[in-house]
């Protein structure tokens, strides 16, 4: 082993870290503003990914502490904690988090081997397979009559005997849900916009959420761990894709910043495209990827048969990496046009 | 008069570990009972020992001559007798050896008579074949001839020149110390260069961490002829490579495989520029140099140490401690472990850094890279190291050269930032010599090829020679059988004629051997003399194996 | 109808020319496969493979006569080369055919060798220098390390010496970390 022989102190627990650390303001207003089911929800997915990591990692022979340590699978854990329904059954919990962990990461080889986004994965496996448990959200305390307990939520995702009444009172459409079934009945935006469920810019709750997602990613981005390029670009493909849909038409299509702040998209932008194992890696690679990822949430949103589409969008993108880098090469020093490699 | 300076993309910063060494006066290491002195301390081809064992050598007499223009001369740095030379284990990480003379010093220390040059009189191409032969070359660590640097060839001119005090390696502080006490001596170095180059701009960048150095420099700069600009450079790992320090300075890139006197400029180290003003002022070859001796030892300090000094005198002068971990040369961020502590000072030491457990905590594991793309924000190269790895990693050198493998300078960066702690330097270091032994490899395999073919097309030649020569014969043959009704017996075939020949140069060899006793074996002592004729008998035998098959052959047919 | 089949045949007679054009224009002299084939193998010119030197072997392979695994100096690499240039599986090597060894060079002891020249008929690459009656030696660095001059040496005076790693030819070796088998373990 030859030099050098000092080590700067960051390691890959401690960008992991970071990353769950920056989750948290958002998982506190989660808890405000929709009740605490989504702690038993991420205990749940901890739980079983960990699991899940040591099983794996001793199939394929390799040592489970220092990965156990990485934090990586608690990363995966938490983030399809977050894009799952507060009030998803524990079995859609467990199957995703085994889905992603199993077969999303370790099957494609492990830590930093995967092509695509584990979680991400695991929730497309979900929603397509399960679509009608995958609507199961709990509703902004704010309108809801009766906010269920921790004790309550737990028992609703544990499948408990819940009344029927109980739970309708407390699950509801999604902003984007609501959305997509008014506008396939014909309503206008305006319309539709006039419901209960909708705030000022994206849903009640929901935008404080993804306010609270976007305060974690800056910090995240002024620690340095993720780059500026992939949010921005990111977040300008769905602000330009949703804007130019609206100008054209703004009573068929949802304004920009609604789409903004919709659920998921903060999640997506700082958290789950910055994921840099399946992400580009050159500068440009990485303002192609979050802008192709944002036109295609957008482009999914609007016509694909789903009323969200950042998992689908990064998914995408991500089968797209490996092009995007071999042709955003970035010029190294001192290379000229006859030293440029064209790209293989 | 600040000048705009500019900034080389990536870089770290890490801790210093300057004050520990810069602060103690200079002392002249003592002079050791054994001096090593490697033939091969600069870039090239290595030098032609020109003493035989026994020979007494005086204190800067030419012991290895520089062989071809890439090349440098190496000089007994004290006087003594050379008592082997030979291959011995040199300061290099494989612990191979290597071809060394050793000398037994006599403690007297005795010059050979040496004179200053009239540099200004002499060719440029003279002076430098001098400087080449009083073994000048890099101090800064590459340890390139500094003669072929200081030619600007027939075409460029090298109006700018930069005379390198970066010194970015942590704990290193020999460059430090180096301008702090002999400033005036640099810049007389610098003006030989100036002459030789014919610079119109000389810089000198100096990292803003070494205020004294820089005031030292600034004052013998107010003192000479021509103007230098002075300039403290942000202090950043790597800011002291040659690249970077040109990048800083002038906000110019040396083209990718191209040289900097490409695009008129030159870099030397501050060493190296003393080195020559002691060369050209003093007629001195470079026998010595400051070496900063630090890390876990009680006194880091800088000594001027002669080249060929084993290390472990200097870290036993420096006060060894218990709990060493291995001793570096160079910096911990480019610097090679050393694989005995036996191994000499040669030109390239500007460092001996002594690790222990607590300065230099082992390395975690290393984890698989989460393609982070820390590393590329780190590289002063602006690669993109992560696909370097992945490359090196799986063989596909092919790759790593189309991603600019040879661009990297292997400052460590890239390892420094790596939150997997990836040894990704070792990886290219891995891929690079990998790809120059294949290079290697095909060249043989080109000449090899080319040897056969060519060989091919001679037998295909000589063939048609002998057919033309047989035919021709046969005709004459033919025309005198018409002559003359034949009497020979069966001609012989090709094969048993040569057989017959073989057979007797065998015996004439043979004869010859025995006839022709050597002369210096006349009265020699009996175990000799038995050892003598045991290797005789030996010869007889195989003489008589060799002659069997050839014999069995010759009844047979 | 007319106007899209017009342009199919358009579209036909534009592709054919420009195919035919560049196959004029770039053909390649000789059997471009063997030739890329001999640049792979090792031209130790050994002859192990059974064929007389590297270059018949190469074309045996382009002509589909031989398979890729006979040649032991070039080795499994060799193979695995061969086999990404024709795109087909890489095979072990093939023993019948001998097994790698370490490169060396021939050495002659010349106070045994009575200048025979039979080596230097047997030397595929011309490595032997001398002259018949004169002691022989081998040129090192033109040396393929063949074995060939061994046989035909009536005296064995001809030994093979592996070449011993030095200075300028050490190599970084593979860094062995990471993962399997480490078990967390701090590297020094
Ligand atoms: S810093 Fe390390 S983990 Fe990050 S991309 Fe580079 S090599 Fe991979
Ligand atoms: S060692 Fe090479 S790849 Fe790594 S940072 Fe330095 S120049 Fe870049
Ligand atoms: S076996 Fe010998 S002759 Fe045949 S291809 Fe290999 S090196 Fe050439
Ligand atoms: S074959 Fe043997 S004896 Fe004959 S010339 Fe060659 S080395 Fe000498």
């Amino acid at each position: 082993m030859a030099s050098p022989f000092i080590i700067d102190r960051s390691s890959v627990t401690q960008v992991m870290a970071w990353v769950l650390a920056a989750l948290l303001p958002g998982i506190a207003v989660y808890v405000w503003l929709f009740g605490p089911g989504i702690l038993v929800t991420l205990s749940l997915a901890t739980v079983t990914a960990l699991a899940a990591e040591a099983v794996m990692l001793k199939a394929r022979g390799y040592p489970a502490k220092p990965f156990l340590m990485d934090l990586s699978a608690i990363v995966t854990a938490w983030l399809l904690a977050l894009s799952l329904p507060s009030l998803a059954p524990w079995w859609l919990i467990v199957t995703g988090t085994l889905f992603a962990i199993v077969v999303a990461k370790h099957l494609y080889g492990g830590l930093g081997q995967n092509i695509f986004n584990p979680a991400m994965v695991g929730y497309a496996v979900l929603i397509v397979s399960f679509p009608v448990q995958m609507t199961q959200w709990a509703g902004p305390l704010e309108l809801t009559a009766t906010p269920l307990t921790l004790a309550q939520s737990a028992s609703v995702i544990f499948g408990g005997d819940v009344p029927k009444a109980t739970l309708d009172a407390v699950t509801m459409a999604t902003p984007l849900d609501a959305l997509r079934t008014g506008l396939l009945q014909q309503h206008t935006v305006d319309e539709i916009m006039t419901q209960s469920i909708f705030g000022h810019y994206g849903g009640i709750g929901f935008e404080w959420l993804a306010g609270a997602f976007l305060l974690g990613g800056l910090v995240l981005w002024a620690l340095r761990i993720i780059s500026w390029q992939v949010p921005l670009a990111f977040l300008a493909g769905i602000w330009l894709a949703a804007g130019f849909l609206h100008f054209f038409d703004a009573g068929r299509f949802g304004a920009p910043w609604f789409h903004l702040f919709a659920p998921s998209v903060m999640l997506g932008a700082f958290f789950i495209a910055t994921d840099p194992v399946s992400g580009a890696t050159t500068p440009r690679g990485k303002l192609i990827f979050g802008f192709g990822a944002g036109l295609l949430t957008i482009i999914i949103r609007t016509w694909g048969g789903y009323p969200d589409g950042v998992a689908f969008a990064i998914l995408l993108m991500n089968l797209c990496v490996p092009l995007i880098d071999q042709y955003t090469q970035p010029r190294v020093y001192g290379e000229t046009k006859k030293t440029r490699a064209p790209p293989a | 008069m600040s000048r705009e300076l500019f900034k080389f993309k990536g870089g770290v910063h890490p801790p210093e570990h300057k004050a520990e060494s810069n602060t103690r006066p200079v002392h002249a290491a003592p002079l050791p009972k054994k001096l090593v002195i490697p033939l091969r301390q600069h870039i090239g081809n290595p030098a032609k020992p020109v003493v035989e064992v026994g020979d007494r050598v005086l204190k800067g007499q030419l012991i290895g001559a520089a062989d071809g223009y890439i090349s440098a001369a190496v000089h007994a740095s004290s006087s003594g007798i050379v008592s082997a030379i030979g291959p011995a284990v040199v300061p290099h990480v494989s612990g191979l050896p290597d071809e060394c003379i050793t000398l037994s010093t006599d403690g007297l220390d005795e010059w050979i008579v040496h004179a200053p040059l009239d540099y200004r009189a002499m060719e440029p191409s003279d002076l430098r074949m001098r400087l080449r032969d009083l073994g000048i070359a890099g101090l800064g660590g590459a340890v390139f001839p500094s003669a072929v640097k200081l030619d600007p060839g027939a075409t460029h001119s090298c109006p700018t020149l930069i005379l390198n005090g970066g010194e970015c390696e942590p704990w290193i502080t020999c460059d430090d110390v180096l301008m702090r006490t002999r400033a005036d001596d640099i810049l007389q170095g610098v003006a030989v260069m100036r002459h030789l180059l014919g610079s119109t701009e000389i810089l000198i960048g100096i990292e803003d961490n070494k205020p004294e150095a820089i005031a030292a420099m600034q004052a013998a700069a107010q003192k000479m002829d021509y103007a230098i600009e002075v300039v403290a450079v942000p202090a950043i790992y790597p800011g002291g490579g040659a690249k970077q320090l040109i990048k800083t300075l002038t906000g110019r890139e040396v083209p990718s495989g191209k040289l900097s006197t490409d695009i008129g400029i030159q870099v030397f180290n501050v060493g190296t520029a003393y080195a020559l003003a002691r060369a050209v002022h003093h007629g001195e070859p470079l026998i010595s140099r400051l070496v900063t001796v630090t890390g876990h030892v009680l006194r880091p300090q800088n000594m001027e140490v002669l080249i060929g000094t084993p290390m472990h005198t200097l870290i036993t002068l420096a006060g060894d401690r218990d709990g060493t971990t291995g001793v570096l040369m160079g910096g911990p961020m480019m610097g090679m472990p050393m694989p005995d502590l036996d191994v000499p000072v040669v030109k390239a030491t500007n460092c001996i850094l002594v690790k222990s457990r607590d300065l230099f905590p082992p390395l975690p594991a290393a984890l698989p890279c989460i393609r982070c793309t820390r590393c590329a924000d780190a590289c002063p190269a602006e690669l993109q190291p992560q696909e370097l790895f992945r490359f090196a990693k799986t063989g596909d050198f092919g790759r790593a050269q189309e991603y600019h493998l040879f661009d990297c300078i292997e400052c460590g960066c890239c390892s420094y930032v790596c939150p997997s702690h990836i040894p990704l330097v070792d990886f290219y270091r891995y891929a690079k010599s990998e790809i120059w032994a294949r290079e290697k490899e095909k060249r043989a395999a080109d000449l090899a090829r080319e040897r056969h073919e060519f060989r091919q097309f001679r037998l295909e030649r000589e063939k048609k020679e002998k057919a033309e020569k047989l035919a021709a014969k046969a005709q004459a043959k033919r025309a005198e059988l018409a002559a003359a009704p034949a009497t020979e017996g069966p001609a012989q075939t090709d094969a048993d004629a040569k057989k017959a020949l073989i057979a007797a140069a065998l015996a004439r060899a043979q004869a010859k051997k025995a006839e022709v006793a050597p002369k210096n074996v006349d009265h020699l002592p009996p175990e000799k003399q038995r050892e003598i004729e045991e290797i005789e008998a030996r010869r007889a035998k195989i003489r008589e194996l060799a002659r069997q098959p050839l014999e069995t052959d010759e009844k047979k047919s | 109808m007319i106007t899209a089949i017009l342009v199919m045949v358009a579209i036909a007679v534009v592709t054919g020319l420009v195919l035919g054009w560049s196959a004029i224009r770039f053909k390649v002299e000789g059997n471009p496969l063997a030739e890329k084939i001999d640049a792979i193998l090792p031209q130790t010119q050994c002859g192990q493979c059974g064929f007389p030197g590297c270059r018949p072997y190469a074309e045996a392979i382009a002509k589909g006569e031989a398979d890729i695994n006979q040649c032991p100096p070039g080795g499994e690499e060799g193979v695995k080369k061969l086999a990404e240039l024709l795109g087909v599986e890489p095979k072990p090597l093939d023993e019948t055919h001998g097994t790698p060894k370490p490169k060396s060079v021939a050495f002659i002891d010349e106070q045994t060798c009575i200048g025979c020249t039979l080596c230097i008929q047997a030397c595929p690459v011309d490595a032997i220098s001398g002259a018949a009656k004169q002691m022989h030696t081998i040129i090192a660095v033109e040396c393929t390390g063949c074995e060939l001059c061994l046989p035909p040496c009536p005296v064995d005076c001809i030994t093979m010496v592996p070449i011993a790693e030095d200075l300028p030819h050490w190599k970084w070796k593979h860094p062995v970390v990471m993962l399997k088998q480490v078990s967390g373990e701090a590297r020094a």
